[in-house]
């Protein structure tokens, strides 16, 4: 099979798309003639022209308003945000606008709509620029939330969010955009709300989305050297969240290990945890444990970005944690 | 303030120290040596220069993350600087910073900050402070003219016309947004006209003389000082390099930036001096090897510095100091 890297995987989910229907259309800082911030539409203003690939100022409240507008009116707009960082100052439009207009109208204004770009940190850029907002989106109920970790799940995924007929934030990372892939010529779609099983195991459940699944990858791979059997999900999806393949997955291996990049306070592994407890209490053999990022912002300096994030050296700690395996 | 032959010679070593600083950035970020995202001020230095030359040493200034200059120029030292975009605990904000987030409170320098547009409410805000403590200094609140497009500025100006706030809102319109030229953002192209709006006081600038910076601003913070309200300055500027250093500027032309270079403020002010006999060849040899020496000097001293200790994670988040974080 071919490999693409995660940006072009992302170009060819809004192309294809765009070609089959007249109403979508992409804007945001720097997508058009710029060809993308981090070049991710390249090429596409060429192709679609101006009226489609469309160049905004730096005004995201009034372009995500904008969007949420066209989506009530008939369109389907994709949104970029240069990184979610930003999408702050329109926030509003998104979660008092986008998210509810469904239910206060009656159900007589949806709003399909995509709002993308980068989550989390990308190294020394500092508290602002490092932020990963995954569990504020997911936590407001009438929004999806998509986070892919590969170049093969990010385009099946963005194009199923494309045609969704609800409100969709897609996280992504400047960090992702130049990782290659397998993705495949023919056209797939891959159902939002689906977990995957990306490497069997017995002995203890790791659990994560996004990019942190390069470090739960690369913990699983040095647990396999110890003879530790790790079974890796990714969520993709984290609004909703397949809790089924967790909960089917931890009644296995009886161990789990959240690992996410955002704070520690009201977040996914918080959630999950909570569900494990509730419906699968009686199959943990041992705490459920969790990688988070420090519960400080991100600042710049090397020494503490690398103390902050999580690590494959903090999921392996964990890991032998659960398992009651002194390190 | 009039302009004296001692302010003619404090710009031109104030720009060089501006210049060959950003050049030395430039140079130490392609050495990884500084990380993150990088914003040069070369070209720019006529707006700080002419801005900082009109007001006091207790005015307040804030401005977005190209800020290294406004620091230097606010009177930070290029060693806490360079420690900074280094990331050394001896940096003006401790390395925890980084290039877009110098701060300064000794300097009364606000900061730099990172989201477009988020330093225009908080310029506005320092100005309150200042009016609510009834003193009579004056905020100096630099903006780019792409952080025009944000709403929030629509708001902050309505207020701090309706409240009188002594803030001067200088926009550096350096013609480019990222890639973004201001043309491609608006139909009104004179950035100066949205003062108007509000009837603030607006104008524009030539932003490569530090003479009509320094006038400008000069008749600004006065007005400002005797509680008459804000203004708005369009200073018209450019920056030589790219937005941030992976940005090769391929949107403009190499005339354009040959335009504006053959206006070179740190040329043209060593003209007028020459001209004026302010000083002579051997003062200009004199302040460009103390400017290297200095830069060197702060290289050498990031160098030497330590990065934070880890245990400096926790430190600085909340003001409280046992703030229970969440440990697991
Ligand atoms: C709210 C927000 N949106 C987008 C960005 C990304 N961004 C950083 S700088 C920049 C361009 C700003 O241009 P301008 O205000 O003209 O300042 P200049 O860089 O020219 O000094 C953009 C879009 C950001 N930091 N914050
Ligand atoms: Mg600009």
């Amino acid at each position: 099979m071919r490999t693409i890297q995660f940006r072009e995987a992302l170009r060819e989910a809004m192309s294809e798309e765009m070609r089959k229907d007249e109403s979508i259309f992409l804007m945001g800082e720097e997508v058009a003639e710029y060809n993308g911030a981090y070049k991710v539409s390249q090429g596409m203003m060429d192709e679609f022209g101006a009226k489609r690939v469309i160049d905004t100022p730096i005004s995201e409240l009034g372009f995500a308003g904008i969007g949420v507008g066209a989506a009530m009116n008939g369109l389907r707009p994709i949104v970029e945000f240069m990184t979610f960082n930003f999408s702050l100052v329109a926030i509003d439009q998104v979660v008092n606008g986008a998210s509810k207009m469904l239910q206060m109208s009656g159900g007589q204004f949806p709003v399909p709509i995509v709002f993308r770009g980068p989550t989390g940190n990308a190294g020394q850029l500092g508290a602002q620029h490092s932020q990963s907002f995954e569990s504020w989106y997911a936590n407001c109920p009438g929004l999806k939330v998509v986070v892919p970790s590969n170049p093969y799940d990010a385009k099946g995924l963005l194009k199923s969010a494309i045609i969704d007929p609800d409100p969709v934030i897609f996280m992504e990372s400047e960090l992702m955009y130049g990782d290659k892939g397998e993705v495949p010529e023919d056209e797939y779609y891959i159902e939002l709300g689906q977990a995957h099983v990306d490497q069997e195991g017995t002995d203890v459940t790791l659990v994560g989305f996004g990019k942190i699944m390069k470090v739960v990858h690369a913990a699983a791979q040095e647990l396999a050297k110890e003879d530790i059997s790790a079974e890796v999900i990714d969520l993709r999806t984290v609004r909703p969240i397949d809790y089924a393949t967790v909960l089917e997955s931890v009644k296995k291996t009886n161990r789990l290990v959240l690992v996410e990049e955002a704070w520690p306070l009201a977040n996914f592994s918080t959630d999950i945890a909570f569900r494990v407890q509730k419906d699968a209490f009686d199959y943990l053999d041992a705490p459920v444990l969790r990688i988070n990022s420090a519960d400080t912002p991100l600042a710049y300096a090397p020494t503490l970005v690398q103390a902050a994030l999580p690590s494959a050296e903090k999921v392996i700690k964990a890991v032998k944690e659960v398992m009651y395996i002194k390190s | 303030m009039p302009v004296t032959k001692e302010t003619y010679l404090y710009w031109y070593e104030s720009m060089l120290l501006m210049r060959r600083f950003e050049e030395k950035s430039g140079q130490l970020y392609g050495q990884q040596k500084i990380r993150g995202f990088c914003h040069l001020y070369i070209g720019q230095e006529a707006v700080v220069a002419g801005t900082i030359s009109a007001i006091r040493q207790e005015d307040p200034i804030i401005t977005a993350y190209r800020d290294h200059a406004h620091a230097l120029g606010k009177g930070v030292s290029a060693r806490a600087v360079m420690a900074e975009l280094y990331g050394k605990a001896t940096g003006c904000s401790k390395g925890k910073g980084g290039s877009m987030h110098l701060f300064s409170k000794e300097h009364y320098f606000f900061g730099g900050h990172g989201i477009v547009g988020g330093q225009i409410p908080l310029g506005a805000g320092i100005a309150f402070a200042e009016q609510y403590k009834g003193t009579d200094n004056v905020c100096i609140c630099y903006l780019g003219d792409g952080a025009v497009r944000q709403g929030a500025l629509n708001e902050t100006f309505n207020m701090a016309m309706l409240w009188k706030l002594p803030v001067v809102f200088v926009c550096e319109n350096n013609g480019y947004a990222m890639g973004t030229s201001v043309q491609r953002t608006t139909n009104v192209t004179d950035i100066y006209k949205i003062g108007l709006a509000y009837d603030m006081p607006s104008e524009p600038v030539d932003g490569m003389s530090c003479e009509s910076v320094h006038e400008a601003m000069d008749r600004a913070v006065r007005r400002a000082r005797k509680g008459e309200g804000p203004t708005f300055l369009e200073m018209r500027t450019y920056r030589y390099k790219g937005h941030s250093m992976s940005d090769p500027a391929r949107y403009r032309t190499k005339e354009e930036v040959e335009e504006y270079k053959a206006k070179d403020p740190i040329e043209i002010v060593k003209n007028t001096i020459l001209e004026k006999k302010y000083a002579d060849e051997a003062w200009f040899e004199e302040i460009a090897a103390k400017v290297k020496e200095e830069v060197e000097d702060s290289v050498k001293f990031a160098e030497e510095s330590p990065f934070p200790d880890a245990d400096e994670l926790y430190k600085d988040v909340y003001a409280q100091e046992d703030y229970p974080f969440i440990l697991d």
